[in-house]
């Protein structure tokens, strides 16, 4: 369903960004670079020590002509950006939740693994497994 | 191909060689995968395996037969040997050493060698073949076992006495070090069946089937050393050459050497013996190891080893941290950052496997998964069994981490679905609740189906009448359900005579009405279909009174099930079947005024149900009154009973006769006229108890303007019908009441069904509706957003 996705540490510089490799990636990457400025934006207007489920959902950045931006941002203040297909129109808000519920969970399985330190890319074959799930949908 | 003569023992080596490449048991054809594993262990240029195979003729025949197979190997030794290839060398070379080959199969050979041969080869052959990794065999740590110290020694020993002769070993070799100790006892074991399945078995193959039967025992106590040491010191010198060397004599050394092996060598022989089945089992001494070494960082078994700990554990291994996170990721079950026994166990066995070259798997096999629940599995050691046993992973269980859910047997391929599993765990219990609910639901649903039965609702042709059925069903006592069946046979063939005198008196079309005598259920046409066998019973019987609760006879148009439901709305049911008798009582009158009267009665009697099937109880008690007191011949002095049962049970219930009353009033007068002269039999006799039904129905008569018509109609009604009711009631009364029941209860079908269809549709359209609503929300919401 996403045709990008991203993980971005709280240093805005990718940890994760993988995208459908039809596209043009170059594109989605500059997407996703841009949407950091939306990103920051909404979190200094949610205010601070805001720790609820539905702020940690910061829904759609911005569309496009083509897709939309979705973000999502943990208490860690580690991002995760996807970009979705316009035409896909199917798309709910809740599923967009639920899938950035699944990055989240997989995002902490990493951060669980002793072997992981926080800051490096990640290359954890479970991530890579949930991400692609939830980018099968696109063609 | 010239003929081949070997040595004694190079005739067995080649028979055990043969054996281990003969993985389909054939005795006659090496397989050619395992040949060609064989060809690359012996390190020799691809070319020369090329000309081997040529000149051994498998290329000609197209796979290796026995002689051919031994033929290669000879070359094979030719040619490591240096010597060039040649048929001819075959025969003329002499003291040609036996071949050897690199992995496994190597150190299998120069077991064998060593077997074979002079223990000086073996020395030889095992340092050439032993020198795996440095890493691998480290000194021993903490004895595990003094035959861990021996090995050492002796392997040192050997380590040093032996130059690596055979041709560079890859760390794998250790393992075949031990392999041919396992040969060593087993000797003549060569012949096992090969059953390695997984690519660890490749290497292994010949040494590990009869090797790891003979050598477990022996490998128990010396896998744990040789971890040991291997942790502990990585950078140690492999003792195996010097166990290896050890070995010949004593399966004592043989153990001691394999538990100086090295973790490789400890993951042979785990390998060995789990290989048969599963190449990710962990053997009985590698769990001991595993345990023993969980309990230096852990001392309690029930704990965990934090992540932390772990990590500096496991990066003794040396393997590289991308590697060791993932070996995390697969053996950390329940995804919390620490390690129990099972988990620290198939950690371990994956790091192991990784060193001695087994790539790591996607998914965590099934025999490495952690038993969740039990602890205690953990504390046995040497368990395989608890290694293959599966977790029952709690419910919350980290999605796409472990692999399959414990609950399975799954095949590796099938590990793909934990995450799934994992994360719908609970759903799936949510799920079963759901179903155990489901089935709640239906029981109670069978007795009302099973009430419904004998409710003979036959209404009238409106679906009101249907649904008051039904819902004098639910709402009927189940107590009853017998009842009414017993009334309903009455009934039958109450309403038969009834409709039938009807009929005849009436002269109309009774058929709609009360045909359905037999089913009492609501349906128009079954009415007509009755009707017809009323006529048959037209004989007049007065027996006829008994079983069915006697549709109102005289309401032919409604006959059929109104006689029954008379009986049972009385009984029973609620006022909805009055309307039933209503129906019924019109039943011989024209039809068209029975389905407009019914439905008005029904509009009425919205009260009670039971009063439309009551009503035709009242015509069809009536008449069995009148029967039973004109004297008229009955056949069964029990129908006649439960008629006057039924009539009397009509006469109980007021509430619900007023509209039956009106209605069967009404019909009744309409073949009053034309029911008198017609029904010749019981007409006269039935002329006073119609009266007494009458005035029962008028009294009754709260709603009804008609109530007065109906009464003398139902009187008539009942008149004709007990006229008709004859003798062969008795006889088909059985027959009857089952018809009747099987109409009625297909008159409740279509009704339901249709109901059904309807509420469907209902909810289809709902359904649209919400779907428009959402799409409706979907558009709106961007801006929301922005």
């Amino acid at each position: 369903m996403a045709v990008c996705i991203a993980v971005i540490a709280k240093e805005n510089y990718p940890l994760y960004i993988r995208s459908v490799p039809t596209e043009n990636e170059l594109k989605f990457h500059y997407t996703v670079h841009t949407s950091l400025d939306v990103v920051d934006e909404k979190i200094s207007a949610m205010g601070k020590a805001l720790v609820d489920q539905r702020e940690l959902y910061l829904g759609l950045l911005y569309p496009t002509e083509d897709y939309k931006v979705y973000g999502y941002v943990t208490n860690s203040k580690v991002k995760f950006v996807m970009v979705v297909d316009s035409s896909n129109t199917a798309l709910r808000d809740n599923e967009i939740r639920s899938m950035f519920r699944k990055l989240h969970n997989s995002y902490t399985d990493i951060m669980c693994n002793p072997f992981y330190n926080p800051g490096d890319r990640i290359h954890s074959r479970a991530f890579d497994n949930t991400v692609t799930s939830m980018m099968m949908q696109v063609c | 191909m010239e003929g081949l003569t070997l040595s004694e023992a190079e005739q067995r080596y080649y028979c055990d060689l043969f054996s281990y490449c003969d993985t389909e048991s054939t005795k006659k054809v090496a397989s050619n995968g395992r040949v060609l594993e064989l060809f690359r262990a012996a390190q020799l240029p691809n070319d020369v395996v090329m000309q081997i195979m040529e000149l051994c003729g498998a290329t000609r025949l197209g796979y290796f037969g026995r002689s051919q197979f031994y033929i290669a190997l000879k070359l094979v030794a030719v040619a490591q040997s240096g010597l060039p290839l040649r048929v001819e060398s075959l025969n003329t070379v002499k003291d040609l050493p036996l071949p050897r080959f690199v992995v496994s199969k190597n150190e299998q050979e120069s077991r064998h060698t060593a077997l074979y041969s002079s223990d000086a080869d073996n020395p030889a052959s095992y340092s050439g073949v032993i020198p795996p990794p440095p890493g691998r065999i480290q000194v021993k740590k903490g004895s595990v076992s003094h035959d861990a110290v021996q090995q050492r020694t002796s392997t040192d020993q050997q380590e040093s006495t032996s130059p690596v002769v055979s041709p560079q070993q890859s760390p794998p070799t250790s393992p075949h070090t031990w392999r041919k100790h396992n040969r060593h006892p087993s000797g003549g074991n060569n012949e096992r069946p090969l059953a390695g399945p997984g690519p660890f078995w490749a290497p292994f193959s010949e040494a590990q089937p009869g090797s790891s039967t003979a050598s477990d025992p022996i490998w128990s106590g010396h896998s744990p050393p040789p971890h040991q040491e291997n942790w502990v010191s990585f950078a140690d010198t492999p003792p195996t050459s010097a166990l290896l060397a050890m070995h010949p004599a004593s399966v004592q050394d043989q153990t001691t050497v394999r538990t100086v092996a090295s973790a490789t060598t400890a993951n042979e022989i785990r390998r060995q013996s789990s290989s048969y089945d599963d190449p990710w089992k962990i053997t009985d001494e590698q769990r001991q190891y595993y345990v023993n070494q969980f309990k230096t960082i852990q001392p309690d078994l029930n704990g965990f080893i934090p992540g932390s700990a772990a990590k500096e554990f496991f990066t003794k291994s040396k393997l590289p941290i991308l590697e060791l996170s993932h070996i995390w990721e697969l053996s950390d079950f329940d995804k919390d950052g620490a390690l129990t026994l099972d988990e620290f166990c198939a950690a371990f066995h994956l790091v192991v496997a990784r060193k001695n070259g087994y790539d790591l798997p996607e998914k965590l096999p099934e025999s490495l998964m952690p038993k969740l629940i039990d602890l205690e599995d953990s504390a046995e050691a040497g368990e395989q069994t608890a290694e293959v046993g599966y977790a029952s992973s709690p419910a919350e269980a980290p999605p796409s981490k472990s692999p399959s859910m414990p609950s399975l047997n799954q095949t590796w391929p099938e590990l793909n679905q934990s995450s799934e599993q994992w994360e719908t765990f609970s759903e799936r219990s949510s799920s079963s609740q759901t179903l155990t609910q489901f089935d709640s639901n239906i029981a109670p649903a069978d007795p009302d189906t099973a009430i419904v039965h004998p409710v003979p609702i036959r209404m009238t042709p409106s679906k009101i009448h249907m649904q008051e059925m039904e819902l004098k069903r639910t709402g009927s006592d189940h107590a009853n359900p017998t009842s009414p069946l017993l009334v309903k046979p009455a009934d039958l063939p109450e309403e038969n005579k009834m409709s039938s005198s009807v009929k005849y008196t009436a002269g109309n079309t009774v058929t709609d009405g009360y045909s359905s005598s037999d089913s009492y259920t609501s349906d128009p046409e079954q009415i007509g279909s009755t009707v017809t066998r009323q006529r048959s019973h037209s004989g007049t019987s007065p027996d006829n009174t008994a079983p069915p609760p006697p549709p109102p006879r005289p309401h032919q148009s409604h006959s059929r099930s109104s006689s029954l439901d008379l009986n049972r709305s009385f009984s029973v049911t609620p006022g909805s079947y009055t309307v039933f008798l209503v129906y019924v009582l019109f039943g011989p009158g024209p039809h068209v005024h029975r389905p407009v009267d019914a439905e008005g009665l029904i509009a009425h009697t919205s009260t009670s149900p039971q009063q439309i099937p009551e009503q035709p109880n009242f015509a069809d008690f009536s008449q069995f009154e009148a029967f039973a007191v004109s004297g008229v011949s009955k056949e069964d002095d029990d129908e006649i009973e439960t008629h006057s049962e039924s009539l009397q049970v009509e006469k109980s219930s007021d509430s619900a006769s007023s509209l039956r009353v009106a209605k069967a009033d009404g019909r009744v007068e309409d073949k009053a006229p034309a029911s008198v002269p017609t029904s010749g039999k019981g007409t006269t006799p039935l002329a006073p108890p119609p009266k007494p039904l009458r005035r029962r129905l008028k009294s009754e008569d709260e709603l009804r303007p008609e109530a007065e018509e109906h009464t003398q109609k139902t009187g008539v009604i009942a008149a004709v019908l007990a006229s008709q009711p004859s003798i062969p009631r008795s006889v088909g009364k059985d027959k009857k009441a089952i018809q009747a029941s099987i109409r009625r209860n297909k008159e409740t079908n279509t009704v339901l069904a249709r109901l059904n269809s309807e509420l469907q549709q209902q909810l289809k359209d709902v359904l649209e509706e919400r779907i428009s609503l959402e799409v409706q929300l979907e558009q709106l919401r961007p801006f929301s957003h922005l």
